[in-house]
């Protein structure tokens, strides 16, 4: 505007007001406005509060009391603290294989082209679109040791007689509470990991395989050489994403266990014990820790798994 | 010729197997997929079928497949001897706001760093990308902290303002959109004297609907179904979200299997519903989402 107008000969300056208006910093930080109060409310500001009162000893509303690394110390005696970190590491790793393998071959299934395909992915999807809570209910009743539908049908099919057992107290049992919810947490994201994988297969060209059979490579091979690794940016991204998730789990566990997490810890997660801890016991320095012992792991996980990365995933 | 005729025998002899190879691949595939769907639908039914029942005859050995007689009521009691009504109020209220929010601030600051090159954008992106990798439970304690001091406990603002205050998921998917629409477009809005909020407001915003539709949806859901919030900040029954109030059907001595499904159907149903008539918008998202991440 200025430009032309001087070009004009009309001699008019924009005002300081207009300038500032006009310019490319002002409107910038204008329309970042409500995201930086959000980056330093919500953000920023809670990281950095929750480093400090890790530090600290108090109670929810109390004032804090500085006690150094104490929190870190006793944490790492908490017997607890090491059971909620097993718990949560053989939900996450016990998850991975299944939830890709099946995943993968839901997708190759879907890829072939089928009738109903819209239709398939909707149904597989449900799942994924469904809380964690009305999962977490579905499945507890489906577990429930007496009248639950999976007892009746191990039962019907004569798997207890098999095994010498009259049933599987799922839920109710230490043994196997944490596996009913990996099984039903598989069950869950099958849909979701399903449709990143059919992404990936429907953005391999089909010319490779069509080069491979004329040079008379089987499906068997095909799969191995071909699908798999042009899929595997996705695995990875999708290995990623299981593990930062599941480290973060929690709802399963409050929702099937009352909170508790039990039977006798069982059931007991990272995050749960986290907001036991803060939320019940209103000890807000030593969830801070644990908080920020989590928050380590996760980056310590992720960090190793791009520094594997380059062992076996390919990119074109 | 002999060597073509070879070739072609063999090309023929590979076409035949790919023919037979492609037909039992199908066949496999439709196995596979029926199974699957069956064993996803199995806990839907089962729980919409409980959800039916009579409440002594969901505990009949061996188990009655079907309701008998259809028990309606269980859904009437849930919404006249329970608030259920409420808390669907509650749960849309809240879904809806967080996602108009979502979606105005995350554009307003999409279109700011896909369009106006401002001093320091560079690294800002970059940290509001970084914040997508600190899970929001290392940040829970302060942030309730703050709700507190603001007041906000026990209120649903906690639930829905700070979507208002943008996100880093949602602004890097409607950047990267926004980055993809012709620069001469926004040109020849400025030189007919359409400054940057018109820009955004006027030929933006209508272009980016896919994206911001996606981003709707997944808005929408996330906070429908999210759990962790709610089971922070509310305390009221009347206040509960429906996720919530669906924790608190467990008895200390008795569970009513039955309201609780009816409970879990009702709160399936917008969701399920939203989803069937905008997948694609879905599908968009999650892999958008994969391969960008």
């Amino acid at each position: 505007m200025a430009t032309i107008q001087v070009a004009k000969g009309v001699a008019v300056r924009q005002s300081w007001l207009a300038r500032l208006q006009n310019s490319n910093a002002f409107n910038g930080y204008l329309f970042i406005l409500p995201t930086l109060v959000g980056l330093a409310v919500f953000q920023v500001y809670p990281l950095i509060s929750s480093a400090y009162l890790s530090l600290t000893s108090g109670n929810l509303l109390g004032a804090a009391k500085w006690v150094g690394l104490d929190n870190y110390r006793l944490l790492f005696q908490d017997s607890k603290f090491w059971i909620s970190l097993k718990n949560t590491g053989y939900y996450t790793f016990a998850m991975l294989l299944p939830s890709v393998a099946i995943a993968i071959a839901l997708a190759l299934a879907m890829n072939q082209k089928l009738k109903g395909i819209v239709f398939f992915r909707f149904l597989l999807f449900l799942p994924t679109i469904t809380s964690s809570v009305a999962v977490s209910i579905m499945w507890m009743w489906l577990y429930n040791s007496e009248f639950g539908v999976l007892n009746q049908l191990l039962k019907a099919i004569g798997f207890f007689k098999l095994f010498g057992i009259k049933r599987i107290l799922w839920l109710g049992a230490p043994e196997t509470a944490m596996l009913s919810i990996i099984i039903m947490a598989i069950w869950r994201g099958l849909g979701y990991n399903m449709l990143l994988f059919l992404a990936a297969l429907q953005d391999i060209p089909e010319v490779y395989y069509e080069a491979a059979k004329i040079d008379g490579a089987g499906a068997w091979s095909r799969f191995w050489r071909i699908t798999l690794p042009l899929i595997s940016p996705m695995t990875f991204f999708v290995i990623i994403m299981m593990i930062i998730g599941g480290f973060q789990v929690f709802e399963y566990s409050y929702v099937m266990t009352g909170g508790q997490g039990g039977p006798v810890y069982s059931t007991l997660t990272m995050v749960l014990y986290l907001y036991q801890e803060g939320f019940q016991s209103f000890r807000i320095g030593y969830a801070s820790a644990l908080a920020y012992v989590l928050f380590a792991l996760i980056m310590v996980l992720t960090v190793i798994q791009f520094r594997f990365q380059k062992a076996w995933v390919f990119y074109e | 010729m002999a060597v073509r005729a070879q070739a072609g025998a063999r090309l023929a002899g590979a076409r035949r197997d790919i023919r037979w190879g492609s037909i039992a691949f199908k066949a496999l595939a439709y196995v596979l997929l029926a199974l699957m769907v069956l064993s996803t639908l199995f806990p839907f039914f089962w729980m919409v079928s409980t959800s039916l029942k009579q409440e002594q005859r969901v505990f009949r050995i061996p188990m009655e497949w079907l309701p008998n007689p259809v028990m309606w009521e269980n859904y009437v009691y849930i919404f006249t001897t329970m608030p259920f009504g409420s808390f669907v109020a509650n749960s849309f209220k809240i879904s809806i706001l967080s996602c108009l929010g979502e979606i105005l601030s995350c554009s307003l600051a999409a279109y700011a760093f896909a369009r106006i090159p401002f001093p320091g954008r560079n690294a800002l992106f970059v940290i509001i990308l970084g914040t997508m990798m600190v899970p929001f439970q290392v940040r829970m304690i302060p942030t309730y902290l703050v709700m507190h001091r603001l007041h906000w406990i026990d209120t649903h603002l906690p639930l829905w303002v700070p979507a208002w205050l943008g996100g880093a998921y949602g602004t890097f998917l409607i950047r990267q959109y926004m980055l993809t629409l012709p620069q001469e477009l926004m040109d020849a809005a400025k030189i007919d004297g359409c400054a940057h909020f018109g820009i955004y407001w006027r030929i933006v915003m209508p272009l980016a609907k896919p994206v911001l539709a996606t981003l709707a949806l997944l808005g929408f859901m996330y906070s429908w179904n999210s759990l962790l919030g709610p089971l922070l900040y509310l305390n009221t029954e009347s206040k509960f979200t429906l996720t919530l109030a669906l924790t608190r059907f467990r008895g200390h001595n008795y569970t009513y299997w039955t309201k609780m499904m009816a409970g879990a159907t009702v709160s399936l149903i917008p969701a399920a519903t939203l989803f069937l008539f905008t997948q694609q918008y879905f599908v968009q998202g999650v892999t958008l989402t994969g391969l960008k991440g």
